[in-house]
């Protein structure tokens, strides 16, 4: 049985005897392959290379990007197994630390975001897998004298077909390792791939099962210490006073002190750190803008569409090709912001002394938090180690460093490990939340109800400002405008219809609220307005949604292909019983294509709704580990219908009201819908998996209820208050 | 000095007696399957079983149950129709919530062999799991009702 990483196994670093090491450097300009073999037989292993086959016959792979629920570990270690054509049962795989190495090829840094992992290493694990099978069929021919041609590796073992004689890779790893690699070794034909495409059980399921995975909240280290930090209750707020001898003169208190973060509270337990907060009585100002609440924000971001935005995007003239339209459709759509609540409240270790630094973090990203440590520390990156542990849900939220920065701050003062833990409460209040948004589109239809003009207006929330603020060009932000707009050179995350005439404005809000990414960035928001506001479209051109959209869709094969594929699925075009209702919707995401058929019962009389069924077509391109794909599909769908249901941040007195779980409540299993999911067969580019399920959701739900009821909901959540106010419009 | 037996393995704690059970067993028993999502009641990733039935452990004051026989996941056997069917029908992805989920579950299906899927389902409302794991939840839950029936557990 292959196996993960367990505490005993990231608590001990193994030891085992060195053999073939192979690691695959990525560089601006491609990747290359290297034999880190040998570098003294005897030497301790070290876990920072892709993968080591060692006498023992176990492969150890190692992997830089976070397993947070994605399943990209064990994805990643398919592809690496099958082109070494290793036996899977020997592979076991670890969390790799933040090297070079590890950079993934898509992001140009070390970190798992945008649905990039298994995308971003497909090719070079492939021919690192490949390079490593070479070299061992090389030396078994070696061994036994005799051609290569004539020797073929199998599950682990190479044979030598007409003498039968066979050799295990881990008898033939310390030979492997002396002989160089191959620069460009041939790959596998999809016909003889061993384990990608087929079911592979998860790696990182027994130990999540059996409560021995070692989340960053679980991580403890000898005298290690425990802080805590109360912080301020709106945005911009700063303490007036607080009463630092009482919270020291609770037993097991360390030290009382205050960062830009909040007033920290260190101890020897948790339930002491938590004891000298209470005993704090911090005082707080007001903040930046004490009169923010719901409605403030509502009226910000809905008023900025009258202001004067940024041009994002000016093709054709879609001013004059509106005026020359036969028909003319306008309308405005919000949603609001929503929380990412990871199961496993923030939290992360670190340990700074003269010589080094530690960090102990559930983290999606670790060039980022090493660059950044280094700067608080002042010791060169390569002296930062981070220990990438598993999480609970990583969803964007952990690719932020805010919670690894008071970490190292707060280790840095006190010179010893310390493990800072957020409460659930604190984990809502100051999460950077999914940025809310507000849209205006307009669109022309010809006299034979095509589409020829798209004249569309957005506000948020940067969500580059914190991370790459010079990717800011004359006010736009892309990654806000991700799912209309992509970079130039990417239409990974651009709207897939072909609009001769298009116009996009942007303006970024002014807002104190921090954002970042939420799985599937602003594709999921913006795709809600734009296949509702399409859906609006075939209903002017009186076509049918799914014609509509084939036609506006022009030569775009792949979401051409999820679309027939969902239409075939849930036999669109059937007729249903009254109160029953179906939508359809699209989006392209990170490199894959989603259609989405939702069916939904609605209740008019009280405005609930059930969603009975969801369909659900995908095209990534080569399909690593289908049922992984399926499950990262079911989870993205029953993630957005959450938005859909009930989510929305509430504010009061500038900062957030919403705190926990019984105010801000997720979906619920009895709210889970049927859902059936369809990988297409697809040789097309491969694609991210992780989010791209989400986008179509929102709109094929809301497009559903117009189908059911003629309501149309231009905003999330659809509470029945909202259903019922749509219906009386409708 | 509290009692505790937990797993079948008698301790003493010096904690005092409102400490919640959850960070007796995570911080004193370095068992840290059991986790914390909410602390209070709310999301059920820090159920265990006192007696037999399930409890959300952040809500439990240790003094409460001294004495009592306390079960985590840990102590779960790796043979129980549930664990056995998280692992056949792959229900986890981030697994922070599961050994909650799957510790209410088994208490669910310990009291009532007989119970429907259906049944179950609605009585698992009250968990929360943020992957979106729920449909595979359901399979997992009508694959563990099969084992135990077949079992004849």
């Amino acid at each position: 049985m292959a196996k993960s990483m367990t505490r005993r196994a990231f608590l001990k670093k193994s030891m085992a005897t060195t053999g073939l090491t192979i690691a695959v450097s990525v560089t601006p300009f491609g990747f290359k392959l290297l034999n880190a073999s040998g570098k003294g037989q005897t030497e301790r292993f070290k876990p920072n290379v892709w993968f080591e086959i060692t006498p023992d016959n176990n492969v150890s792979i190692t992997i830089g990007a976070s397993e947070m629920g994605q399943g990209t570990h064990t994805s990643l270690a398919m592809v690496i197994a099958d082109e070494l054509e290793a036996d899977w049962s020997l592979v076991n795989i670890r969390q790799g630390g933040a090297r070079k190495e590890f950079i993934n090829p898509i992001m140009h840094s070390q970190i798992a975001v945008a649905s990039s992992s298994v995308r971003g290493f497909y090719a070079p694990l492939r021919k690192a897998g490949a390079a490593g099978r070479a070299v061992l069929v090389k030396a078994a021919a070696a061994t036994w004298k005799v051609p290569e041609k004539d020797c073929q590796a199998s599950k682990g073992t190479v044979l030598h077909l007409k003498s039968n004689k066979s050799l295990t890779y881990g008898e033939l790893c310390q030979k492997a390792a002396k002989l160089p690699l191959p620069k460009d070794p041939p790959l596998k034909k999809e016909s003889d791939f061993r384990y990608m495409g087929k079911f592979i059980p998860r790696l990182d399921i027994p130990p999540k099962v059996n409560g021995k995975a070692v989340y960053g909240i679980d991580f403890k280290v000898k005298d290690m210490l425990y802080a805590v930090l109360d912080r301020p209750p709106a945005y911009g707020s700063k303490h007036i006073s607080f009463d630092q001898k009482a919270a020291e003169a609770v037993k097991g208190v360390k030290k009382v002190f205050p960062i830009p973060q909040g007033i920290v509270v260190c101890a020897e337990s948790l339930a002491a750190a938590w004891k000298g907060r209470d005993a704090l009585k911090v005082k707080w100002d007001g903040g930046a803008l004490p009169q923010m609440d719901n409605a403030y924000i509502e009226k910000s971001l809905i008023g900025g569409l009258d202001k004067p935005g940024s041009i994002a995007e000016n093709k054709g003239d879609a001013k004059k090709a509106l005026q020359n339209a036969s028909k003319r459709v306008k309308s405005t759509y919000f949603v609001p912001f929503v929380a990412h609540t990871n199961m496993e409240p923030m939290n992360c270790a670190a340990h700074v002394r003269k010589d080094g630094c530690d960090i102990w973090a559930p983290t999606q990203a670790q060039t980022i938090p090493q660059m950044i440590a280094s700067q608080i520390t002042g010791l060169p990156p390569e002296k930062i180690n981070i220990h990438t542990t598993y999480m609970g849900t990583g969803l964007g939220r952990r690719a932020a460093p805010d919670f690894i920065i008071e970490a190292v701050i707060i280790g840095k003062v006190m010179g010893k490990p310390v493990k800072v833990v957020w409460t659930r409460e604190e984990d809502t209040r100051h999460d950077p939340f999914r940025a809310a948004v507000s849209h205006r589109i307009e669109a022309g239809l010809d006299s034979r109800g095509r589409l020829t003009a798209w004249s569309h207006k957005a506000v948020a929330g940067s969500i580059m400002k914190d991370i790459d603020p010079k990717g800011i060009k004359n006010g736009v932000d892309i990654m806000s405008l991700w799912g209309i707009l992509d970079f130039p050179n990417s239409i990974e995350n651009r709207i897939t219809y072909d609009i001769p005439n298009f116009l996009v404005e942007f303006l970024i809000s002014d807002l104190p609220i921090p954002v970042c990414p939420w799985r599937s960035v602003q594709n999921g928001p913006n795709a809600f307005a734009i296949e509702s506001f399409v859906d609006e479209l075939a209903h002017a051109a009186g076509k049918d949604p799914l014609e509509f959209r084939l036609e506006a869709l022009k030569t775009n094969k792949r979401a051409t292909r999820v679309l027939k594929a969902v239409a075939q699925m849930a036999d669109w075009g059937k007729s249903l019983p009254k109160g029953q209702g179906r939508g359809i919707a699209q989006h392209a995401c990170f490199g894959s294509y989603v259609a989405q058929v939702a069916d939904i019962t609605v209740n008019e009389k009280d405005g609930t709704f059930k969603v009975d069924r969801v369909f659900a077509a995908v095209d990534c391109g080569p399909a690593v580990n289908p049922f992984n794909i399926k499950t990262q599909i079911e989870g993205a769908i029953t993630m957005a219908l959450s938005t859909v249901l009930r989510e929305e941040v509430m504010f009061s007195n500038g900062g957030v009201k919403s705190a926990n779980f019984d105010d801000y409540s997720p979906i619920r299993i009895t709210e889970v819908p049927d859902i059936e999911v369809q990988v297409v067969r697809s040789n097309d580019k491969i694609g991210g998996i992780g989010e791209p399920g989400v986008p179509p959701l929102a709109p094929a739900v809301g497009n559903a209820i117009f189908n059911a009821t003629g309501a149309r909901l231009r905003r999330i959540p659809m509470t029945p208050e909202r259903v019922l106010e749509a219906l009386k419009k409708a | 000095m509290i009692s505790l037996n937990v797993n079948g393995k008698d301790y003493k704690v010096d904690v005092p007696g409102d400490t919640p059970l959850l960070w007796v067993l995570r911080e004193e028993l370095e068992l840290t399957g059991t986790k914390f999502g909410c602390g209070i009641g709310e999301c059920g990733s820090c159920t265990v079983h006192v007696d037999g039935k399930a409890e959300r452990s952040c809500s439990v004051p240790v003094s409460d149950v001294a004495g009592k026989k306390i079960t985590t996941i840990e102590g779960l056997p790796e043979n129980h129709p549930v664990k056995r069917a998280w692992i056949e029908e792959q229900v986890v992805q981030c697994g922070y919530c599961q050994p909650g989920v799957m510790m209410q579950l088994a208490s669910l299906l310990n009291q009532d062999p007989h119970s429907e899927a259906e049944k179950i389902v609605e009585e698992m409302d009250d968990v929360i799991c943020r992957c979106g794991t729920y449909a595979r939840m359901k399979r997992g839950i009508q694959t563990a009702i099969q084992i135990m029936r077949k079992e004849g557990k």
